[in-house]
């Protein structure tokens, strides 16, 4: 059975439109991340799926449920935000139990204890449960925000981009602590993010939202590799994929000022617009020159940007090579990894 | 001369916390130097007290001949971007764009010209006749860097002017920012926490930690030499990979398991530390853990392996075997092993 389905959801603010008819599915247990920039509409979909806001058009069913005009403590999904407002002056513990002594929820002592006990153990905050929440760092105060989604044992996670605001590093271990953790509970979560590394390796499904709308979804590897639209490709990977505006001259496609680019596949049509990621472009092997403008560092690899058929191309080549500005390549793309639009 | 000349530099708040402590740096003319590190390693304090914007509590600073410790921001030829954009909210983006110009009397057509320069590379050419509270927090965020690049001043600081934009532009504006500050070579002081930011830009990247300095030096040396365990568990995402191990001659035993140094090191307790890209699956290798976490990243895959030495994790090619479970074997590339006091952290070798 389906955890979450939303179908042809629509939410207008006066005359804007937040959401434009955004579909999305989730099975059990799973994960769907959705990506987007700001403004795109992420947060107004969580909040619409947590029954904050009315939808203006659309379905929302949960866990097989018409949910669609349930009010949202009907709903049992716990949300958590990008700026975790914990309770200042009041311990991690009175924290944490705070949504479980909620009116109507009736929960007998021992098993709040026993449920605080557990997340704090899974959060490794244990050693914390007693400190004023204004004497936590950062990344403590995300663990305590997300412990209080968890000990209420939702049936579905709704994350607001919950690691935006901490350090690069904290980020990165709490990525990996996060998507392990919701894994183990069992229980499916919506993450919404604008972080490529979050994007691509959270979820087991990937959704690009702009603009209210639902640009691509599939697996994080099918939207990396088979972006639907420059559009989609511009908004996954770093460097953004390599795009040019191409025609297809006896077999070989040419760039919009004749560079010679590649062979193209049999079948393919006259004109068309190409993509082709910066880690599928080889410096050497190809048909035309092109000068090495910058050379970046990017830790485990460089990236080149090349002046090349009238744009600028990012290559990325082994941290050991050794490129420099000025030098001359011949960019090589591989016709197997090319994206016709 | 050096540009910007930091010496013995305190910061101690009132409350008592020593924000920075001892510090040293000095930068050649045209220099682009990034200081990296966590919230509150005093990089922002140091960027503030070059501006002027705080007193430093002891030591001195000299912007190119003058000591400026004292000067009032005013005084010192600066041109700074924070985080938290202040534009001038009555005057239209053109306006801002043009008025640290018009403020030290450039002739109108060149304002003009730069205006409409600043303007293309930052995409801001459809906004020129807004007002700032029309604009996104990105947009304004751009307009607020437009505006302290346009001017040519003895030193550019700024403390994470890429802070909330979005990762397409920010890749873009990083581009822009260097090429520019290439052209016009105007020394740079560039606080991140961002450690891809800092090797992308830097000539040289400046490691803080607690109001000091661990590291300074160009991003690959930072990269494939880490001072210390705290700069090579910092830079590199993930960071390096930590090894406990004991130093016999040039061989290091971890465990049940010897790995070759390739230099004598003194006899004792130490850690080795390895970049995730130098690890690579191998059948044949004894070293074997099991899979716990299989990241996709795109153009690479992070394996995370639980192995009898630790968790270690290995950076492999997207297409690559191994899934989540599967017991493999980890091979260590020779050559790209370091070595760390094991009580100091301090590099070895």
């Amino acid at each position: 059975m389906s955890a979450l389905v939303v179908r042809g959801l629509v939410k207008r603010f006066g005359a804007r439109t937040a959401l434009d008819g955004v579909d999305l599915a989730l099975r059990a247990g799973e994960i769907a991340v959705v990506l987007g920039p700001t403004g795109a509409g992420k947060t107004t979909l969580l909040r619409t799926i947590a029954g904050l806001e009315t939808p203006d058009a659309g379905s929302l069913e949960l866990h097989g449920r018409d949910a669609t005009h349930e009010p949202p403590a009907a709903r049992d999904v716990a949300l958590v935000f990008q700026n975790f407002s914990l309770y200042p002056g009041k311990s991690v513990r009175a924290n944490l139990e705070f949504p479980l002594r909620a009116p109507g929820r009736n929960l007998p002592a021992p098993e709040i204890a026993r449920r605080i006990r557990a997340a704090a153990e899974k959060l490794a905050i244990t050693h914390l449960l007693e400190r004023d929440a204004r004497r936590l760092s950062g990344g403590e105060m995300q663990r305590v925000a997300i412990g209080r989604a968890i000990v209420r044992q939702p049936k579905l996670f709704l994350m607001d981009e919950p690691l935006t605001n901490l350090d690069a590093k904290l980020r990165e271990a709490l990525r990996v602590e996060l998507a392990g953790l919701v894994r183990e509970l069992g229980v499916p979560m919506v993450y919404v993010t604008h972080d490529q590394a979050e994007a691509l390796s959270m979820g087991d499904s990937l959704h690009v939202l702009s603009a209210g709308r639902i640009l691509q979804s599939g697996t994080p590897r099918e939207v990396y590799l088979c972006p639907a639209s420059p559009a989609v490709a511009r908004a996954l990977g770093a460097p953004p994929m390599n795009e040019f505006e191409a025609r297809n001259v006896n077999g070989l496609w040419h760039a919009a000022d004749g560079t010679e680019l590649c062979p193209a596949a049999p079948g393919s049509p006259a004109r068309a617009r190409l993509g082709v990621r910066a880690e599928h472009v080889q410096p050497t092997g190809g048909p035309a020159e092109a000068v090495v403008e910058l050379v970046e560092d990017a830790g485990h690899q460089k990236l080149l940007v090349v002046r090349f058929a009238g744009t600028r191309l990012h290559l990325a080549v082994p941290r050991a090579s050794s490129w420099k500005p000025g030098d001359v390549c011949r960019p090589r793309l591989a016709p197997e990894h090319l994206v016709v639009w | 001369m050096k540009a910007v000349r930091l010496e013995r530099v305190e910061k101690t708040y009132p409350d008592g916390t020593r924000a920075v402590r001892g510090l040293d740096l000095a930068l050649e003319a045209g220099e682009f130097v990034v200081l990296l590190g966590p919230s509150g390693c005093g990089k922002t304090t140091t960027l503030r007290m070059i501006a002027g914007l705080e007193l430093p509590s002891a030591g001195s600073i000299h912007l190119g001949a003058q000591d400026v410790t004292e000067l009032r921001p005013s005084q010192r030829d600066v041109g700074f971007v924070f985080q938290f954009y202040a534009l001038y909210p009555h005057m239209t983006v053109r306006e801002n764009l043009a008025f640290p110009l018009e403020a030290t009397g450039v002739a109108r057509a060149e304002i003009e010209r730069r205006v409409a320069e600043v303007a293309r590379h930052l995409g801001l050419e459809e906004l020129l006749a807004q007002r700032p509270r029309q604009l996104a927090g990105g947009d304004q965020q751009r307009v607020a860097l437009g505006r302290a690049m346009i001017r040519r001043p003895a030193v550019w600081l700024m403390d994470e002017p890429l802070g909330t934009l979005d990762a397409d532009l920010r890749l873009a504006m990083c581009e822009f920012l260097r090429a520019r500050q290439l052209e016009e070579r105007v020394t740079t002081v560039y606080v991140t926490h961002d450690q891809e930011e800092a090797l992308r830009l830097a000539d040289r990247v400046v490691v803080m930690s607690q109001g000091v300095i661990l590291q300074a030096a160009p991003a690959a040396e930072v990269y494939d030499r880490p001072a210390d365990l705290f700069v090579a568990r910092f830079v590199g995402s993930p960071g390096m990979n930590f090894l406990a191990g004991e130093a016999r001659g040039a061989r290091v035993q971890c465990g049940p398991h010897g790995f070759e140094l390739g230099r004598e090191l003194p006899a004792g307790k130490v850690t080795l530390g390895i970049r995730p890209e130098a690890l690579a699956l191998d059948a044949a290798s004894p070293l074997r853990g099991r899979i716990v976490v299989d990241e996709y990243l795109g153009s690479s895959r992070c394996l995370h392996v639980d192995t009898p030495l630790g968790r270690l994790v290995a950076r492999v090619a997207p297409d690559a075997p191994g899934t989540r479970g599967e017991e493999v074997g980890l091979k260590l590339t020779p050559g790209e092993l370091r070595a760390f006091d094991a009580t100091s952290g301090r590099l070895l070798a």
